[in-house]
Formats: C-alpha cells, sequence, structure tokens
C-alpha cells in the first residue's frame, strides 16, 4: 500500500516537473528563435480596442484606422510627421478655378496586394462604389463618406443631404478626373482621410464588400471587411486571431513607396491602460499609444521613448446659450476672463500643451494671430457679470468622468480646476458626472441638457472647416439650438472660397469674430498625444494625425 | 429522481424567460445606447436618428422584446454591435477562455481546499489551523482586483517570472480545436504552445482561486469538526478499525456534503470573479466580453446571451450538484 502512495506521489511531481520544464524550455526556444533573426523580426503594438471591420470606407475610429493604414493608402496623404498634404497613390493634383473638377495625375507601377494594377479605373471604382453604396451600409455606416461628400446617388433613407459627386473618369491608366457639383472647401485636405482609400476592385467584387446586413441590433460585414482587405500599402493582411486578439499584417515586398523593415506587424489589442503599461515594461509589446499624463516622466525615466506627436487638438469648454444668461456675450466672456487656462496647462495638461486662444491649431490655415486673447483676469469677470445682472449665477457642469481622450487625457481634474476657478469670481457650479456612453455624449449633444461641458476634438486634415466648421457651422444642441446665423454664414462663405487667399482672409475673420463677438466656447488648449516605444524600435515617425506608417520602423537588437 | 429532473428543468425555462425579460427592459432604460456606438463621435444629430429607426430603437420596449424573443426562439442571438460578428461566435470564442480559467482555479480551490481544511480540523488548534483560519480571512476578505495586481505587479514586473496579460505568448501559433489553449496543444502535439498557455494560466488561476479556495478550506474545516464528534465516528474508533478507514469511509464522506455544496455554489462566484480576473489580465473570456460589451457601447445582443448562459450555467450546475447528493449521500436517495 505504502509503495503504490509513493509511485502516485512520483507520478503527480513527474508531471508537475514535466509542465515547469516544458514551459522554461518553451521559453529559451522562443527567445532563441527571435534572437537568430535573419530578417526583420516583428513589431508587436498594443493597440486599445478592437477595430470594427478592415474595410476602410466603413470605419471612422483610431483602433480601425491603425491596421487600416498599414495595408492601405489613399491619393493624396500626409507629410510623414505633419499634417501637410503630399502625394499619395496620385503624385500630383490639380482643380479648375471652380474648385469642381480635380485632375489626378497617378503614380505607376503600382499593384494591390492581389496583384492586380493601380489604375485611373480602380480610383473611379472606388468613387463610384462610395456613391452607389446602398441599404444599411450607406444608411449608417459610412460616416467620413457622409460628411466629405454629403450623399448618395441614390439616398434611400432621410437624413442625407445632396451628394456633391458627379462623376469619375479614367482619362487614361494614369489620370483620374473627379468632378464634383460644387466646391467644398475639405479637399483636397479630404483625399488623405484614411475612409477614402483605394481598395482593389478585384477583391472588392471577389469578397462581396458592398454587402453590408442588417441583423437584429447590429451590422455584418463582407469577407471583404473582415478576412481579404486588400490595399496597396506596405503590408498585407495576415489575419485577425480574436480569440488570441491578434491582427497579423505581413511585409508587402511589391510595395511601390520605402518596403517596411520588418517582416511582420502585430497589433495586440489589450484594452487595460496599465496592462498596456505593464506588457511594455515587460517586454511582450514594443509599443503602446496615449499614456496617461502622470506616466510619461515615470516611463522615460525606464528608458523607454515617448514621442510627443504635434498637437492637433483641440480642448474647450463649451457654453450651452440654451441658457438664457449664458446668451448673454457678457456673461460667456466672464467665463473665458474666470478661467486660468495657463495654470491648467501647467498642472493637468500633458507635456508640451499649450494654451489655446483659437479652435484650431496654428499650423492650420486661417489661424489668426491678432484674435481676441482673454488673459486670466477674475476681476474683470465678476464686473462682467454685474453688468450683465448674472450675479450669484449656477451652472450645470457635464463632464465624462471615464474616459480618456488624447485631447482630454483627465475629465475630472481639468473639471476640478475649472470649477474652482469659475467659483472663485462667484458662479456656483453642479459638477454633473456622466460615463462617456452613458449619458454624456447624448445628453450633451443629443439633449443639451448642460449648461457647461468639457469636450474636445482631433482633427482629421489640415482644414479650418474640419474645425472650426465641425463646431460652429451649424445649430447644435451642443451650444444651444443658437440663432447665430451670422456665424453659420460666415463658416459657409468661408468653406466655400475657392482661392487660397481669400480663403485665408475669411477663415482668420471667422475667428476674430468667434473670438470677439460669438463666442459659443471658450478653447483651452492644445495637447500633444504620446506614443510610447521601447528602445529599440528605431524609425517611428509620430504624426498629428495618429496617422503612424510602420514601414519605417525597425527594431534593433 | 427523474421527476426531480423535470421539475428543475422547468424551473430553469421560467427563471430564463424572466430573467430575459428583465435584463432586455433594464438594458434599454439605461443611458447611452449602441447607436453611440456605431457611429462614433463625429455622428450628426440627424445619422443617430437614422440609425435609431433602422434598428428599431424607436419602438415599444415590447415591441423590440418581442422581435428579439423570436429570434431567439430560432437559436439567433443577433449579431455583436461592436464587431458586428454573430454573438453565437463571439460567446463560443470567449467561453472556452472563461471555463479553462475557472477549471483550473477550481482545480486549484479544491486540490489545496480539502485537503487543508481537513487538516486544520483534525489539527484544530494547533499553528496549522491559526495560520489557515487566518490565510483564509485575509484570502475572503483580500478584493480580487487589488490581488490581481499586486500579483503582477510582483510576478511579472519585479521578478519575470509570469507574463503580464493573453493566454499566449503574442505571435506564437496554435491550433484552435477544443478553445482551450493548454488541452489544444496537447492534442495537437504543440507542446510548445500548451506549456506558454499553461505558463499564462498560472496567475490569474491563483486570482481567481482566492476565494474560492478560502470558503472551501472554512466549510471543510467545520465540515470536519462536526463529524469528528459524531457518535458513528467514535463507535468506529472504539471498533478498532483502521485510521485510513474511519477517514476516508466515516469522515471524509460525511463531510463532503456540505464542502460539494459549496463548490456549486462557487461556481456562481468564480463566474463574477473572472470579471475582474479577466480585465486584470486580458484574459479575452466572458468576463472580458461582458465589461466590453457594457463599456464599449450596450452590445445588447452580446450582453443578453451571456448573461442568460450564465444564468443557464449557474443553474445546471447546481442542479447536477444537488444531483451528487445521491451519489454521496444514500439518504437523499432514499428520500
Amino acid at each position: 500500500m505504502q509503495a503504490r502512495r509513493l509511485k502516485t506521489a512520483v507520478a503527480i511531481a513527474a508531471v508537475a516537473a514535466l509542465a515547469v520544464g516544458a514551459a522554461g524550455c518553451a521559453k529559451s526556444e522562443r527567445d532563441g528563435d527571435s534572437g537568430e533573426a535573419k530578417t526583420g523580426g516583428t513589431f508587436i503594438f498594443a493597440g486599445a480596442g478592437d477595430p470594427k471591420n478592415f474595410d476602410p470606407i466603413f470605419n471612422d475610429d483610431g483602433e480601425s484606422f491603425r491596421p487600416v493604414r498599414q495595408m492601405f493608402d489613399t491619393l493624396v496623404t500626409h507629410k510623414p510627421g505633419t499634417a501637410d498634404l503630399e502625394g499619395g497613390l496620385a503624385e500630383t493634383w490639380e482643380h479648375d478655378p471652380d474648385g469642381k473638377v480635380w485632375t489626378f495625375k497617378l503614380r505607376q507601377g503600382v499593384k494591390f496586394h492581389d496583384g492586380t494594377p493601380f489604375n485611373a479605373a480602380a480610383v473611379c471604382f472606388n468613387f463610384d462604389r462610395w456613391y452607389n453604396m446602398k441599404g444599411a451600409a450607406a444608411q449608417s455606416q459610412m460616416i467620413y463618406y457622409m460628411d466629405t461628400f454629403g450623399g448618395f446617388a441614390k439616398n434611400e433613407a432621410e437624413g442625407a443631404g445632396e451628394s456633391i459627386y458627379n462623376k469619375c473618369e479614367a482619362k487614361d491608366d494614369g489620370t483620374a478626373v473627379l468632378t464634383l457639383n460644387k466646391y467644398k472647401g475639405a479637399f483636397p485636405g479630404a483625399f488623405a482621410l484614411t475612409s477614402l482609400s483605394i481598395a482593389s476592385p478585384e477583391a472588392l467584387k471577389k469578397y462581396d464588400a458592398n454587402t453590408v446586413t442588417q441583423n437584429g441590433d447590429s451590422f455584418s460585414y463582407s469577407a471583404f471587411a473582415n478576412e481579404h482587405p486588400v490595399g496597396t500599402g506596405p503590408f498585407t493582411f495576415g489575419g485577425w486571431d480574436k480569440a488570441k486578439n491578434e491582427i497579423t499584417l505581413n511585409r508587402n515586398a511589391d510595395y511601390y513607396g520605402d518596403k517596411a523593415k520588418v517582416d511582420k506587424v502585430i497589433i495586440k489589442i489589450i484594452k487595460d491602460e496599465s496592462t498596456r503599461k505593464q506588457e511594455l515594461r515587460a517586454g511582450t509589446v514594443q509599443g503602446i499609444d496615449f499614456p496617461a499624463p502622470a506616466d510619461r516622466k515615470a516611463l522615460e525615466g525606464e528608458g523607454f521613448q515617448v514621442v510627443n506627436r504635434p498637437a492637433f487638438n483641440i480642448l474647450y469648454l463649451g457654453l450651452n446659450q440654451k441658457n438664457p444668461k449664458l446668451k448673454d456675450l457678457r456673461v460667456r466672456q466672464a467665463i473665458a476672463y474666470a478661467l486660468n487656462r495657463q495654470q491648467l496647462v501647467q498642472t493637468k495638461g500633458p507635456g508640451g500643451a499649450k494654451v489655446a486662444d483659437e479652435f484650431q491649431p496654428d499650423t492650420v490655415l486661417g489661424y489668426a494671430p491678432d484674435v481676441q486673447k482673454y488673459e486670466y483676469n477674475p476681476d474683470k469677470a465678476k464686473q462682467l457679470l454685474k453688468e450683465a445682472g448674472a450675479e450669484g449665477l449656477t451652472l450645470n457642469f457635464y463632464y465624462p468622468p471615464d474616459v480618456t481622450r488624447p485631447y482630454m487625457p483627465n475629465p475630472q481634474e481639468i473639471f476640478t480646476v475649472l470649477a474652482n476657478d469659475l467659483q472663485a469670481v462667484g458662479i456656483k457650479v453642479n459638477g454633473v458626472p456622466r460615463p462617456w456612453n452613458g449619458g454624456f455624449k447624448d445628453d450633451v449633444q443629443q439633449f443639451g441638457k448642460h449648461d457647461l461641458h468639457i469636450l474636445g476634438w482631433t482633427g482629421d486634415y489640415n482644414d479650418p472647416g474640419n474645425f472650426v466648421g465641425t463646431f460652429f457651422g451649424r445649430a447644435k444642441a451642443e451650444f444651444g439650438d443658437q440663432s447665430m446665423t451670422e456665424m453659420f454664414d460666415a463658416i459657409a462663405k468661408a468653406d466655400g472660397t475657392v482661392d487660397d487667399a481669400g480663403k485665408k482672409a475669411a477663415w482668420e475673420q471667422v475667428n476674430r469674430d468667434i473670438a470677439a463677438k460669438w463666442l459659443p466656447a471658450v478653447p483651452l488648449w492644445h495637447a500633444p498625444p504620446a506614443i510610447v516605444v521601447t528602445k529599440d524600435v528605431k524609425g517611428l515617425v509620430a504624426s498629428p494625425l495618429t496617422d503612424e506608417r510602420f514601414n519605417t520602423v525597425s527594431i534593433s537588437k | 429522481m427523474l421527476r426531480v429532473i423535470v421539475r428543475r428543468l422547468l424551473q430553469l425555462v421560467v427563471t430564463l424567460i424572466a430573467l430575459s425579460a428583465l435584463i432586455f427592459i433594464w438594458l434599454r432604460n439605461l443611458p447611452g445606447g449602441p447607436v453611440e456606438a456605431l457611429l462614433g463621435e463625429r455622428a450628426t444629430p440627424e445619422r443617430r436618428a437614422l440609425l435609431t429607426k433602422a434598428l428599431g430603437y424607436d419602438q415599444p420596449i415590447l415591441v423590440q422584446y418581442g422581435k428579439f424573443m423570436q429570434r431567439v426562439v430560432t437559436g439567433d442571438f443577433g449579431n455583436s454591435i461592436r464587431t458586428g460578428d454573430p454573438v453565437t461566435d463571439v460567446i463560443s470564442r470567449a467561453f472556452p477562455a472563461t471555463i479553462e480559467l475557472a477549471l483550473a482555479a477550481m482545480i486549484i480551490a479544491v486540490g489545496l481546499g480539502v485537503p487543508l481544511g481537513y487538516l486544520a480540523a483534525r489539527w484544530r488548534g494547533r499553528s496549522l489551523d491559526n495560520l489557515t483560519i487566518a490565510g483564509t480571512l485575509l484570502g475572503i476578505s483580500i478584493p480580487i482586483f487589488f490581488l490581481g495586481y499586486l500579483l503582477k505587479d510582483v510576478f511579472t514586473q519585479n521578478i519575470h517570472w509570469f507574463p503580464p496579460s493573453g493566454r499566449l505568448t503574442t505571435g506564437l501559433d496554435n491550433t484552435n480545436v477544443t478553445g482551450f489553449f493548454v488541452l489544444d496543444g496537447l492534442l495537437t502535439r504543440e507542446f510548445d504552445a500548451s506549456a506558454d498557455a499553461l505558463w499564462h494560466l498560472i496567475l490569474p488561476a491563483i486570482t481567481l482561486a482566492t476565494i474560492p479556495l478560502a470558503v472551501i478550506v472554512r466549510i471543510t474545516r467545520a465540515s470536519v469538526l462536526d463529524v469528528l464528534n459524531e457518535d458513528y465516528v467514535r463507535t468506529a474508533e472504539a471498533k478498532g478499525l483502521r485510521h485510513r478507514t474511519i477517514r476516508g469511509r466515516h469522515i471524509l464522506r460525511n463531510a463532503l456534503l456540505p464542502v460539494v455544496t459549496t463548490i456549486g455554489l462557487q461556481t456562481g462566484a468564480l463566474l463574477s470573479g473572472a470579471v475582474l480576473t479577466e480585465k486584470v489580465y486580458n484574459w479575452g473570456g466572458i468576463g472580458t466580453l461582458i465589461t466590453d460589451s457594457i463599456s464599449g457601447g450596450r452590445d445588447y445582443p452580446v450582453l443578453q446571451a451571456i448573461i442568460l448562459l450564465a444564468a443557464l450555467v449557474f443553474v445546471v450546475v447546481n442542479l447536477l450538484v444537488d444531483l451528487s447528493y445521491a451519489f454521496i449521500d444514500p439518504r437523499v436517495r432514499v428520500r
């Protein structure tokens, strides 16, 4: 009996030892593999959420765009590290004096990942595809297309407007001519939108890309969007292992531009912020996005490269003019004077943040250096409140405590500082925390329940219309269903001005008037979001538009 | 016995229907919703209204519930709002991850808990007993979240023994057969992957096992103490039976009944504990799916299916526990 028990114990011990040994052995083998890598190795980047799918036109979020940008190219693109435009799949572009006919001279010898040629016909196929989209896809999912073109060939649902797209013609293989019904200031910047990436017509047809079906509460996408995205980019699609939360991209050996230095990019989805940091520290991922401002110094101290992207965003304090007190310009100005924004930037801003005086970064056309500035002046604030008969004012201040955004890494702290400033001039502040997706966006943007709120924006392309126009181009519940028709008209006029000098002057005047006459919100700061990589990562070019392409990245060992 | 099973199954159906209605109405009355998640930050109010109508959220809640139930009875839980994948796919991907984790935790909890509880009772008042009592108190009171981060901090950041998160080293290939990565590696002879999965499993399993382990130790100890004082044990000892027989047949077998009940109840605790543990370790199971589905924009279809599934598992496990009484305690069979 004793012997049998001993044997059992030995067997258990042996199995345990084997498991531990195997784990150790497995680890050393893996280390050996990467050490002996003859080619470029693998760049592992931690993503913060699931992408929706990989069909560019159906996406509008950063987590989907990150892999999409590695696989697809746009006609026009951004100079690395800036928001300035340069040739992408189109080497040059020009428009007629009306700004309606756009001619693109295309890059020659480019091939899609499936081996089919990129040419003018392919470009027009893509534009026609978007314009002719129907059904569930058209109704709900093409946010950027709608922003840019305004409608479809046949609008099946209310809410879509008339499309400004007219037609696209392939003059020859290397020349695509796009005709619009009217000029729009968003172009050419919008041609660089990741959503408007050019996909392989053959693959779009083969994998039934236009079929989006609604099933119950949701939509399901085609095989193109999920399993066979085909573009011209520096990486091809390797797979999306949903059980392991990994997206694999392989080097495209036939890429026309700078071929990728690494063999493979893996985007590992890790939703918890602190876990992303731990993985970085453990060396299991080589890059993470948007570190918390408080962590930046520590990470730098540990030898990581914390790269600040040039700030291409804005955080503002919204003022809802549905509240009659806030309809009075003097009250809005009093609030602006009451805020010590310099101190806010210094105490709560991420490294490199600076006070904003306008609702667009100074690198964007139309920035006016001479707008009215609201330097911190609590006495003036009190005086203005008195003049307006708004002493003892009480305001409901909405903020989302549960999120971090690139322009707003710490909403709770920002709220606290602003509320203190306002209370110091005699404005009583009721803080109303609401979860981002659980009431904040609805209450603020749809129902306009608030008096004050903090919100912001990261630009999509280099155009004032994408900043100022987005916020104040029309009546919105966010700022009160304003009757500021003067402001809406001025913005529409600036957006519709074709010649560069006139456009610049028009937008500058809009920015001056927003600051002095209209003040629908108070601009707070421009904050550079950071990206962090391990010290052996070389060649990562941080982009103000978070438009990083990983083909320039290499891993030194 | 058959009648008991049938009655319990009927109870199960009623429970599930009531629960489904409750969840459905509750979810739809929460602020925020899937429309925001689908459209992102840049949507205009018109687009929101359009999608709200397209998805039928503008209809009365009873109509919406009716449509939902209509689909559910045909086995169609719809598609995930976030990913567009059928809910059944989403869940069947995540389910094995959670079961693998829960099983590992249960093995630790039962494997350590029963012997420890037994020994503590046998040596009542001695230092092992005191130590065990103190340990279980700590185990029960320590928040899972805190413990998870603590273990991770010590074992992945300070001493690099274990990986910080995930189920497999990034980029390591494995063949997915059952979804249980440790088992899959053994089945497909990818021992490297199997060992790697086991290596990833250890910290989360320990974290998740802590509370059930503490509970099982305490229940076993108390139960063994009760039995030790029973007349039949004393009789057995007086008869001069061998200690081994007394321990196995008389003490442990009788003491196990409440322990088995506890294990059943702890299954529910494991499922809710998994939500936190999986979040800490980026585990990719049902727990992660629940948090993602709530914070990621009210993924109604996934949430509804998960809660129903969790209820189903809970009820079935408890049914099995009740049935297992019969095997452990003959008196139940007689009744």
